[in-house]
């Protein structure tokens, strides 16, 4: 699937918020806040809108673990992320989108089609082995994020890896979450 | 050893540990980018408190949100009280009526806890 295309074809009255440029934590946090008052001014379940929030969380902190990484290695001059989240009828769209050396991609690839292929029960297994394995980095990720991600959105995730040079790709994410809530796996 | 006590911010919960009652809280969001870095501090304090614990200890648990790193931190936070011997020790999850999501997360800690977790539905 063509993210950054499908990121376009967003009727601007269905977008929420939309960010693109470089990234800190500050930033980050700031557009946690603002989401949060935004959803309770647009969505009237309280159920869904807790369920977006903390998908919105995780997809930032994803961002956030990551460029911190990217950053203390000096690896590039830019370091540019985009954010969007929308709703149309029917679901909430999150897309977000970081740069990410190449050598990480084999490594991310396989773990999302991984998620990607387990049942909503298998799911629900690998999270608590997850959960209870003991297991934490040092930035704090846990390695539940995607999972996290995964059994709410009750969907595959959708990603893409568009090169930028010989060194680094733009990495998308996109889920999608139905405004009338599903059973999470 | 003191009372471990932290105020609610928009992105951590507020900490309400009691040494010399047993109760202890935690309530509001936990959501920080960096959840170790947070919770250490109970940790250690945990590690004092279980070698001489209150004959009854109870814990009351009401998050609105947590990340997946705090959630890791939960499980920390029980191992440590798993360790409670010969003291009575109860955790109440609380969640809000229609909120399935943090009922279910309740549920998936009894699975992997060997405390006692009492679910309580708070009504709308």
């Amino acid at each position: 699937m063509d993210i950054q295309r499908f990121y376009e074809q967003f009727r601007s009255e269905d977008i929420i918020m939309s960010y693109k440029g470089s990234a800190s934590i500050d930033l980050l946090s700031n557009l946690m806040d603002t989401l949060q008052i935004k959803l309770s001014e647009i969505e009237p379940k309280s159920s869904v809108r807790k369920r977006v929030f903390n998908v919105l969380v995780e997809v930032i902190q994803n961002i956030y673990h990551h460029y911190g990484k990217c950053h203390s290695q000096n690896a590039y001059d830019e370091e540019t992320v985009n954010f969007l989240i929308a709703k149309t009828d029917a679901n909430y769209f999150i897309i977000a989108g970081n740069t990410i050396f190449n050598e990480e991609i084999p490594m991310l690839r396989s773990r999302i089609d991984l998620i990607n292929s387990l049942s909503p029960d298998r799911l629900k297994q690998v999270y608590m082995q997850t959960l209870s394995n003991g297991v934490l980095s040092e930035k704090g990720g846990a390695g539940l994020g995607l999972i996290e991600i995964a059994r709410k959105s009750g969907g595959k995730l959708d990603y893409e890896f568009y090169p930028l040079s010989n060194r680094l790709s733009f990495f998308s994410l996109m889920v999608k979450i139905p405004a009338a809530l599903p059973a999470a796996a | 050893m003191e009372n471990f006590f932290l105020e609610e911010t928009s992105k951590t919960p507020k900490l309400s540990f009691d040494v010399s009652t047993g109760k202890f809280l935690m309530s509001g969001r936990s959501i920080p980018e960096n959840s170790i870095e947070f919770y250490k501090p109970l940790f250690e304090w945990l590690d004092e408190y279980v070698k001489k614990p209150c004959p009854k200890t109870t814990f009351d648990i009401k998050l609105e949100y947590f990340n997946t790193s705090s959630s890791k931190c939960l499980v920390e936070i029980f191992r440590r009280l798993e360790k409670i011997k010969d003291a009575e020790i109860v955790i109440n999850w609380f969640y809000e009526e229609d909120d399935e999501d943090m009922q279910e997360s309740g549920e998936d800690f009894r699975e992997l806890i060997d405390i006692p977790i009492v679910m309580h539905m708070i009504a709308n």
